[in-house]
Order: C-alpha cells, then sequence, then structure tokens
C-alpha cells in the first residue's frame, strides 16, 4: 500500500500535477505517526509511511495549504473525506486545488491501548486472524486485535469515499455500523449516574485544546475560548463548571456539521471519550429531524441552518423517559 | 439563589424574552396587574434566536436556578423564521444538559405573545414552583459565583 501510495505521489510531483503532497511521517517512535508535507521525490521514499498507526486525518491541514500556491496531494481515508467534504461545503477549501487520492482506511491501532496491556519498546504490529503480534524490543508479545483498535475505529460509519479524484485499492460500502451503543446505554442510566460519569471524566480535562484543534470542523479564525474576555482563555478549567461549559459548547458548535470522524478522542491525552458528545448530538438530529450525514454531500442544509414548520417543541426533552 | 427570612428556598430565574413577543407580553400582565414571582428577572433580547447557549450556561453559572426562553410563537417571528431556529437550538442543548445529568427541568422554551399575559404570569408562576421543587442548582453552578 506505502509503496503504491509513494510511487504515484511521485509520478503527480513530476508530470507538475501538483507541487507537493500531504501524508504521514514517523515521529521518535514507529508509532508516532504525524501528518506532514512532502516537496520531492527523495522526501517521499525517505520519510512517507502509512500503516496501521496512520489515523490523523489530514482534511483540517488543507484548510490552510490549499490557499497556498499551486495544487497539493492529499490522501483521505474514507472517513477523511467526509471532513473534506463537509469543508468544501463550507467554503473553507478550494476543491480544484487539491488532489485527492482515495486510500482505503482499515481499522488504525491505538499504541496507547498496546502499552496498557504492559507491552513497551513497540518496534511494529500485525493482525494475524484476530490475534495482534506486536513486534517488540523484547520479543514477540500478542494481544487480541479488537482490544488494540483505536477507539474512533471500533465502529465504522462508512468505507465509502465520498470525494476523490482517484483511487488506491478497492471503494467500500456504507456500513450501519451500532455506532450509538454506548450513547444509548448512557441514555438509559439516571440522571445521578450520568452525571457521574460525566464528572469523572470531563473533570480529567486539562484544557489543552487538542480536541479544538484538530477537529475539521473547528475552523473558526477566531474561538469563542481565544476570547479575552470570556473567562476561559489559554487557562486550565478551575471547576466543575467551566469544564461542563468548555464541551458543551464545543460540542454544540460542530452540531449538524461533526462527520464523526472521531479525531477529537483520539487525540485527548487524558482519554475523555468526547465523541459521545457530538455522537449525542448527531442521534438527537437523526431522530428528531431525520437522518442526517454530516460530509455526505455539498449541498443540503445543515441541520441547525434549517428548520421545518412542524419541529418538535423543545418540550420533548422534558417529556423523555428516565428520570 | 435567595434564603428569605423563614429560611426558605427562593430561586432566582432568569427569563430571556424577545423583544416583540414576549417582553410585551410580561409587560400585559403588568398592566393587568397580573402577579408573577419576584424571582423572575427578565433579560431583553431582540429575537428568541439572539441567545446562544452560552447565554443559558452563563445565567447558571452566575447564580440562576432556572432559565426560561420565552419567543413568539413559530410563524409569528418578527424576524420572519427566528424562533423556528431557536426550537432546533434549544432542543438540542436541553437535550444535551439532560446527556450531561443536568436536570432538564431546570430550563424551559415558552412562546407567549404580546397579548398574552395571562398566559405569561401562569407559565412563570408555574416555572417557579418547579424550580423551588428541584433545590438550587448544584450542577452546574461555578462555586466562585454563589453568593454566601
Amino acid at each position: 500500500m506505502q509503496e503504491a501510495m509513494i510511487n504515484r505521489a511521485k509520478q503527480l510531483l513530476a508530470d507538475g500535477t501538483v507541487n507537493r503532497v500531504i501524508g504521514w511521517k514517523r515521529g521518535e517512535f514507529v508509532y508516532d505517526v504525524t501528518p506532514a508535507i512532502f516537496e520531492t521525490a527523495e522526501e517521499l521514499d525517505t520519510e512517507f509511511v502509512y500503516d496501521d498507526f496512520t489515523a490523523a486525518n489530514v482534511s483540517k491541514y488543507l484548510v490552510k495549504e490549499c490557499k497556498k500556491e499551486g495544487k497539493i496531494l492529499a490522501f483521505l481515508k474514507p472517513c477523511d473525506t467526509y471532513s473534506f467534504n463537509q469543508l468544501t461545503k463550507e467554503h473553507r477549501v478550494v476543491r480544484d486545488n487539491v488532489y485527492i487520492i482515495g486510500i482505503p482506511g482499515g481499522p488504525k491501532l491505538d499504541a496507547e491501548k498496546i502499552k496498557a496491556k504492559g507491552i513497551t519498546g513497540i518496534l511494529g504490529a500485525k493482525n494475524d486472524n484476530g490475534t495482534l503480534v506486536i513486534e517488540t524490543l523484547y520479543g514477540e508479545e500478542k494481544m487480541p486485535y479488537y482490544e488494540a483498535l483505536s477507539t474512533k475505529c471500533e465502529s465504522c460509519k462508512s468505507k465509502k469515499h465520498v470525494v476523490y479524484d482517484e483511487l488506491i485499492g478497492e471503494d467500500g460500502d456504507v456500513l450501519d455500523s451500532d455506532r450509538f451503543d454506548m450513547v444509548e446505554k448512557l441514555e438509559n442510566m439516571s440522571a445521578q449516574e450520568r452525571y457521574d460519569f460525566w464528572r469523572e471524566q470531563l473533570s480529567k480535562c486539562i484544557r489543552c485544546n487538542a480536541c479544538r484543534n484538530v477537529c475539521p470542523a473547528c475552523t473558526c479564525e477566531k474561538c469563542v475560548f481565544d476570547n479575552p474576555d470570556s473567562g476561559v482563555e489559554n487557562k486550565a478549567p478551575a471547576d466543575s463548571f467551566e469544564e461542563n461549559m468548555f464541551h458543551i459548547i464545543r460540542a454544540f458548535h460542530v452540531a449538524g456539521r461533526c462527520t464523526d470522524c472521531g479525531e477529537c478522542s483520539r487525540v485527548c491525552p487524558q482519554n475523555i471519550p468526547l465523541h459521545l458528545l457530538n455522537r449525542k448530538f448527531i442521534k438527537d438530529i437523526n431522530s428528531l429531524y431525520g437522518n442526517y450525514q454530516a460530509g455526505e454531500d455539498t449541498t443540503s442544509r445543515a441541520p441547525l441552518n434549517d428548520y421545518k414548520t412542524d419541529d418538535c417543541e423543545a418540550s420533548i426533552v422534558h417529556e423523555r423517559g428516565v428520570e | 439563589m435567595q434564603v428569605n427570612e423563614n429560611k426558605e428556598f427562593e430561586p432566582l430565574i432568569v427569563a430571556f424574552c424577545c423583544n416583540w413577543c414576549s417582553y410585551a407580553g410580561a409587560d400585559l400582565s403588568g398592566t393587568n396587574r397580573l402577579n408573577y414571582p419576584t424571582n423572575v428577572k427578565i433579560i431583553r433580547v431582540p429575537c428568541s434566536c439572539r441567545v446562544n447557549p452560552m447565554f443559558i450556561l452563563r445565567a447558571f453559572q452566575r447564580g440562576a436556578d432556572g432559565v426560561i426562553l420565552c419567543g413568539c410563537h413559530p410563524g409569528d417571528c418578527h424576524y420572519t423564521s427566528g424562533n423556528y431556529f431557536t426550537r432546533r437550538r434549544m432542543t438540542l442543548l436541553f437535550s444535551m444538559l439532560d446527556f450531561l445529568g443536568i436536570e432538564r427541568d431546570r430550563t424551559r422554551v415558552e412562546w407567549v405573545s404580546a397579548a398574552e399575559g395571562a398566559k405569561f404570569a401562569a407559565t412563570m408562576n408555574e416555572f417557579t414552583e418547579a424550580v423551588k421543587k428541584l433545590g438550587p442548582n448544584r450542577r452546574l453552578e461555578d462555586l466562585r459565583c454563589r453568593k454566601q
């Protein structure tokens, strides 16, 4: 896969279709794979990486990149194409300045989950029929493959690319996965249990803003949380209110635009399941205003930019069962 | 939150009222000499759609025990469609508060027209009673703002 991607990128650089490539390169460790820009064939040969640890969504980088001179080549996984489409719809990226190659996503691994099993010195990992065989400095280790999957890949909404110029590998199907399971489980808890669950999770927040910075839907140039008058600019939450406020507002600002790419949870250094907040909004929108998948197309109106005269009243929330 | 002489809990209610309908409705209930509790503090907004989710959270932060948002009846918005957007937004926000375990009965949206002074007073009486039963807001308060 990696080989085919590098070769195609080199061709496109050579014939002048694009003048740079956005892909991924390794950091200090084998599982540290971060987005990077490549400008020459040599850089691609030596540094370009695409493997099971390559989970980062590069769509958001294109907001800045597509404003520069010349075309850029981007490798997008199916879930990343939804983010890209959503950005196109909001006029945040210029479609013509990006050459998109769709690549198969495939479930990604989370190194933190492997480390949590006490496995260190990771040098590589391979799926062998449901068992993950991990090569380490201290020999070979094994663990169940499913338990090492990145949270965002535990359930998959789609393996189909919604936008691309060409594909490497095959296009998959739109899946109807069980992604709302955890949201439903929480909804069925009592208010006290839900409150305790979220206090436990949100009190871990250090307000590093990683969830905001990585989110392909959060592209405002001036963010409400950077406002010096807000009282919550650039500082750790002082109490439970500030934790709640940040997370409610962050999720609300992307409601109806969140494609459920799961990057927020992936980058959270405290492992807060932030995607559950986004999924709660998606689930509510689907059930109250009809099914809607952000990023699926570039023409439909986002649910919060739209209305129907016979929408349900807000009191529907109060009429719901569990107390 | 206040405590009166009988040590009974008196909630602080913030009511966001739209300039064109509900604020005029509140005015009408006053000129009609209808009673509604002094716990209710009205904030006038140009349209119910002006109310940003942050306003609601800020009200709770600064010590509100209940927040009610009043606007024109759907279809009667002075700006044609503002309250339709409000309706979607607030439904989702209240649902999210509920999801985080914050009592859903502390928040409400009510449509009150300029001719419905009686409805305004009745709504405020009823909402204040409901919040009084819930007790002080603890789950979405900012400890630094708590009044001794």
